[in-house]
């Protein structure tokens, strides 16, 4: 019993100090910055600490905060036209999940802290929630962790946002073009079960598959919505494995991603096709499922074969002290980069930065010639399937950084 | 349909584990603990930690947490509910202001959890594998909270009803003012059966956080389900909350099937409105 206690306390000193050392940091940084009082680049932003989106913000956005601050500063801070360098100083909200406290956070950094750049919360709902007040001050938007297909739409209206994820259209039209080359190919029937969380994502996702598939030539045998605190799946893998299809599509938000997952592996269902929504390209996923998680395929994906990408998941890891996820992190990550290099080039002024990431080409962990079309990054993976314990980018035939599909997928272990 | 009967009794089993604690709260200490889900929500942390850290295994968790539930129970009792208890007039002036400073205990529990452990989603896998039900396959770990809940309802119920000091529980739930008339300490037996509660809280945690991920903020939604099969089972009721959270998972499992899984959220509360307008106590409140 002794011993039990002296290792809880060891595991729970552990976590002490990992959480003290990213603390640490951020104070480090801070004071740092404070000292030269006057001579910061003072940057804000409003996450969800808490709340029902603390687990997506936890996981994509925030990690890429402190790491890129951490390495700006540990630089000697953001570099400006005439060579001299600030370094940054952060200001942090919690917007409790909450779309009112975040716009109200959002309001205050523009107008009571005077921040010089903000940056975007997480979630799609709240980038278009904060959107109207960033282009009201003129700050740059970099939306990282938002999917929309009205980013066109949006760029008209607010010449100072940029949308890095793309929209349902393109990751459904990803999935679809997969699933006919397959159809082709004789590995799947044309029958598709399709479930989708009753939110956001989930609604966003499952109005852009429904014409697409359909359109595609395939039917949709079991088509049906559940509600976001759904935890038991039984029932509805049962009935979308009764349903003759060879392709399951789930549009899910992690906790539904995992109960999937698991309870598809009790069960012995194990489609050809085996589609999840968010959760399924965080890095713990695997462990969670509890073994192997072959040929599962989601959104997003990299490239393992990319010097770049991998240099910048060990950096996180080193730095965050855990892995970044397999989808909308790097995209994160390379929006700040792009930020840090016009910066360089144009100064603080905010119309100019904005300028400069509509019309410029930058180096970032996407590769050296990172471009944005019409204020949207379009180069990014839409599609990704575990291969042997990695998540990669894949499309029907491999190529330009992407794997050939691997299916049908293998049976559970 | 005996596949549905089956997989709408091992998630009932689920929610029945976790309303049992609540109601003997709520029924015998008077407490209506707002707190209890993120008391169930530090015991799934509290069990990832041993799995993952100590590679224990949450059976043994469950050895440890439940006593260790039991005692901070007692722990809380004596210094926060305790002075309650004392200046409350009535049963009515103790239900509201339990009601708030359970609320206040609530975010305390939280912001300790989202500082040790953050924001992100936790879950891990124990004892996922199939098992074959009257020929539907059910996860173990599902299978064995059902058989927890029923055991340890099964249990409480014996210890209630056949024991003298399971009497003197259901006395001071019975008649608070006049159970000291007969030499019943009755402060003693709310703390008991809010300690109680509180170990029950940790048994659900353990065995929710082998199937189901949680986050430091996810206790409400405990709570809230809790609540429900609570007033549905009626307050203080043990086999009220186990009839109540069997009939909400079979519900629940019912509609998903045979309707449409969109609409199971909308049947649970149509049934717990249309049983609360027959019996406003619950199936098994006092009148």
């Amino acid at each position: 019993m002794t011993s039990f206690i002296a290792e809880t306390a060891g595991a729970v000193r552990r976590l002490m100090t990992r959480g003290a050392t990213v603390a640490l940091l951020a104070s480090v940084a801070s004071t740092a910055a404070l000292a030269q009082e006057g001579d910061t680049v003072r940057i804000g932003y409003a996450v969800s600490k808490s709340g029902p989106n603390a687990g997506g913000s936890d996981m994509t956005v925030t990690p890429n905060y402190q790491l890129w601050v951490e390495e700006v500063n540990a630089a000697g801070g953001l570099t400006l036209p005439d060579g001299s360098q600030k370094m940054i100083e952060v200001i942090e909200y919690d917007d409790r999940s909450s779309a009112e406290e975040v716009v109200r956070a959002v309001e205050r950094l523009a107008t009571q802290d005077e921040v010089d750049f903000i940056l975007p919360p997480w979630g799609t709902g709240f980038n278009l929630a904060v959107a109207p007040l960033m282009a009201k001050f003129g700050y740059p938007h970099l939306a990282g962790a938002a999917v929309t297909d009205k980013a066109p739409d949006f760029v008209e209206r607010w010449d100072t946002s940029f949308w890095f994820m793309g929209g349902s259209v393109d990751y459904v039209d990803a999935l679809t073009e997969i699933l006919v080359a397959q159809r082709e190919a004789g590995t799947i029937n044309d029958q598709i079960a399709m479930v989708s969380v009753a939110d956001g994502f989930g609604i966003d996702l499952v109005k852009a598959a429904r014409p697409a598939f359909e359109a595609a030539g395939f039917e949709v045998s079991y088509d049906k919505t559940f509600p976001p605190e759904t935890s038991d799946f039984a029932t509805i893998l049962g009935e979308a494995g009764n349903a003759g299809a060879d392709t399951f599509v789930a549009f899910s938000y992690p906790p539904h991603t995992f109960a999937l997952t698991k309870q598809a592996k009790v069960a012995g269902f194990n489609p050809p096709v085996f589609y999840l929504g968010v959760g399924a390209a965080f890095p713990v996923y695997p462990g969670i499922a509890g073994g192997s998680v072959e040929g599962v395929m989601s959104l997003g994906g990299i490239d393992p074969n990319n010097e770049l990408t991998m240099a910048y998941r060990s950096k996180h890891e080193e730095v965050v002290g855990r892995a970044p996820d397999l989808w909308g992190s790097i995209l994160v990550y390379a929006s700040l980069q792009m930020l840090a290099q016009s910066i360089e080039r144009v100064g603080l002024d905010k119309a100019a930065v904005a300028n400069e990431l509509s019309t410029g080409s930058f180096s970032t962990v996407l590769g050296e010639e990172t471009r944005l079309e019409n204020n949207q990054l379009r180069a990014i993976n839409w599609i990704g399937q575990w291969q042997d314990g990695n998540f990669v980018a894949v499309s029907a035939d491999g190529g330009e950084g992407k794997a050939a599909v691997k299916l049908p997928k293998p049976g559970w272990e | 349909m005996l596949e549905h009967v089956v997989n709408g009794l091992v998630l009932g089993g689920t929610y029945a584990l976790v309303a049992m604690g609540l109601t003997i709260q709520y029924g015998i200490a008077r407490i209506m603990n707002l707190s209890f889900g993120d008391t169930i929500i530090a015991a799934c942390f509290a069990t990832w930690l041993m799995f993952t850290g100590l590679a224990l295994s949450p059976i043994l968790a469950l050895v440890v947490l439940v006593p260790a539930g039991y005692a901070l129970s007692l722990v809380v009792y004596r210094f926060i509910m305790k002075p309650l208890v004392d200046r409350a007039p009535d049963e009515g002036a103790l239900e509201v202001d339990s009601i708030l400073v359970t609320f206040g205990l609530l975010f305390v529990i939280q912001g300790v959890l989202l500082t040790l452990f953050g924001g992100g989603y936790t879950s891990y896998s124990y004892l996922n594998s199939p098992v074959n039900v009257l020929g539907t396959t059910v996860a173990a770990n599902r299978l064995l909270a059902l058989a927890l809940s029923l055991a340890i309802g099964a249990a409480l119920v014996v210890v209630l009803f056949r024991t003298r000091w399971g009497m003197t529980l259901r006395a001071v739930a019975l008649a608070p003012q006049s159970a000291p008339l007969y030499g019943i300490d009755t402060n003693r037996a709310a703390r008991t059966a809010f300690a109680i509660g509180g170990a029950l809280a940790c048994t659900g945690g353990v065995v929710l956080s082998m199937f189901q991920t949680f986050t430091a903020t996810g206790g409400v939604v405990f709570t809230m389900k809790a609540l429900i099969v609570v007033i549905l089972g009626g307050k203080g009721s043990v086999p009220g909350a186990i009839l109540a959270g069997l009939l909400l998972g079979l519900v629940e499992t019912f509609v998903a099937a045979y309707i449409d899984p969109g609409l199971t959220l909308a049947a649970v509360y149509t049934v717990f409105l249309a049983l609360l307008l027959v019996r406003p106590n619950g199936l098994f409140g006092k009148a």
